[in-house]
């Protein structure tokens, strides 16, 4: 079995920072741009950026079907701030935003405010245990209802900043940005157990 | 936003930058254009009375916008939006901290205010984009707390050529920098008139510690794709969308070319669909001296 190889969706936002990250990790990265990078890879990660750039690019350039075809089919997938706006399936007060609509829940966008109230804030994660996690947030979304099936893994003043369905990962946050290497391990352990899996 | 968060960190400050990455920022003057630039995908507006070719024509002292316009344009869309300021005029800067926007441009674009210093940008909780034509411009002004550098160019020009001298001038004094043994970093710094720990910092990451656009200059999908291999994180395009023929098409090319900077068959069918023409340029040399704006705040 080869090293698993998680891709970042490279269209706009902080691509380098989560390659950067991955490499701490021990996993090798890929940006991928393209379909057929798309199915060099086993796992995702949709950056931070600008959902509403991201989510028309992903139209022009004839991503979003086998985006969605490779999710549903079950590879590990992670949306930090921007990315899991565009996996959601609703934007509050935005239904003409397009999403990819794979992860059931539905989301605020600059929910916190604009950027003066963009902030660092310690988050407790039990699933990662250990010392508060490093909370960055930039214009961040937070999940206002969850569909069925969809996990809670952290809370910020009450709103959910954390989710997971399957194998799909949403964060209104930015690990990409810490010196904590704690989330890009864990969602590294869950690739490759999904990677021995398959 | 939290009892227990820390907002204006230089983390979130830079942090937004990080995120406009790849993106394309456009000059827009009405919530009209506001909603074409956002339509097309660009990842911000700079919210402005006048682009910059019109600021050239019309002369005079260019100030901040006027609130209204700026008011009108954040409730217009959902992407970030910028605002310029006279270099110098932290007054201005507070009254568009104070309104909201999401991003400050301490611009050349606009009359000076101070002949001598730049804007404190540390004191605020809103971040600053400032333009640098060289290393030590840029390492200035990021010592005064820039979050983000744009290479100068020629605003309202329609001319790359001032922007690719300061994308090279950038990227060349960073690879000398990365380069010459450490015993040489002190004096060098002391010749860019830069502090020398930002300086180390450059020499050990082979790159300025902020997310560095290109701005000046741009008007076809071919430039952006010039200046993003030339080293450029991302475009801001003044008076190349709204003095081109066809904006919509002109915007929605640039932003496709910035993305698949390195296809040239995607940035050719970028180039195919403009159905216009590109704002007419001017000669560089034939600007009188006292209109170059690039050579102001240094």
């Amino acid at each position: 079995m080869g090293k698993t190889s998680v891709g970042v969706l490279g269209l706009q936002g902080d691509v380098i920072e989560h390659l950067e990250a991955l490499h701490r990790a021990g996993l090798a990265g890929l940006e991928v741009k393209t379909r057929e990078e798309l199915q060099r890879v086993d796992a995702l990660i949709i950056p931070g950026g600008e959902s509403t750039t991201v989510a028309k690019l992903l139209d022009r350039f004839a991503l979003r079907e086998p985006l969605v075809a490779r999710i549903r089919g079950g590879m590990p997938t992670w949306g930090t701030c921007m990315g899991m706006i565009v996996l959601s399936t609703e934007i509050v007060g935005m239904p003409d935003q397009p999403t990819l609509g794979v992860l059931d829940v539905a989301v605020l966008r600059n929910a916190f405010g604009r950027q003066v109230e963009s902030a660092e804030v310690p988050l407790d994660i039990p699933a990662l245990g250990g010392s508060p996690f490093p909370g960055v947030f930039i214009r961040a979304p937070w999940v206002e209802r969850v569909g069925e099936g969809v996990e809670v893994l952290c809370h910020l003043q009450g709103k959910a900043v954390m989710v997971r369905q399957g194998n799909i990962l949403g964060t209104s946050f930015h690990p990409e940005l810490t010196r904590d290497g704690r989330m890009h391990r864990w969602f590294a352990d869950w690739c490759m157990r999904a990677k021995s899996a398959a | 936003m939290a009892e227990k968060g820390s907002t204006g960190t230089i983390k979130v400050k830079r942090g937004l930058a990080q995120m406009l990455k790849g993106g394309v920022i456009m000059d827009v003057t009405t919530a009209e254009q506001a909603v074409i630039a956002q339509e097309a995908g660009a990842v911000a507006v700079m919210a402005l009375e006048r682009i910059p070719a019109d600021i050239r024509a019309a002369g005079g002292v260019a100030r901040m916008s006027d609130l209204s316009i700026v008011q009108k344009i954040m409730d217009a869309v959902t992407i970030p939006v910028m605002a310029k300021v006279r270099i110098g005029h932290f007054a201005e800067a507070q009254v568009l901290q104070e309104i909201g926007v999401d991003f400050i441009d301490e611009s050349e674009v606009l009359t000076p205010a101070d002949d001598k210093y730049h804007v404190d940008k540390h004191a605020f909780t809103v971040p600053f984009v400032c333009g640098a034509r060289d290393l030590g411009e840029a390492l200035r002004r990021i010592a005064e707390g820039a979050a983000m550098i744009r290479t100068k160019g020629e605003a309202g020009s329609g001319n790359i050529v001032e922007a690719v001298k300061h994308m090279r001038a950038v990227r060349d004094e960073i690879a000398v920098v990365a380069a010459v043994p450490a015993e040489e970093l002190v004096v060098r710094a002391r010749d860019l008139g830069v502090p020398l720990e930002l300086l180390k910092d450059v020499a050990r990451t082979k790159s300025l510690p902020v997310v560095n656009f290109c701005a000046g200059g741009v008007s076809t999908p071919a430039d952006a794709a010039l200046m993003m291999q030339l080293g450029a994180e991302g475009i801001f395009v003044g008076s190349g969308i709204f003095k081109s023929s066809n904006p919509a098409k002109f915007a929605k090319a640039i932003v496709e070319a910035t993305t698949y900077f390195n296809d040239p068959k995607a940035v050719a069918e970028a180039s195919r669909s403009l159905e216009g023409t590109a704002m007419p340029g001017l000669e560089i040399s034939k600007i009188p001296q006292n209109e170059l704006l690039n050579v102001r705040g240094v």
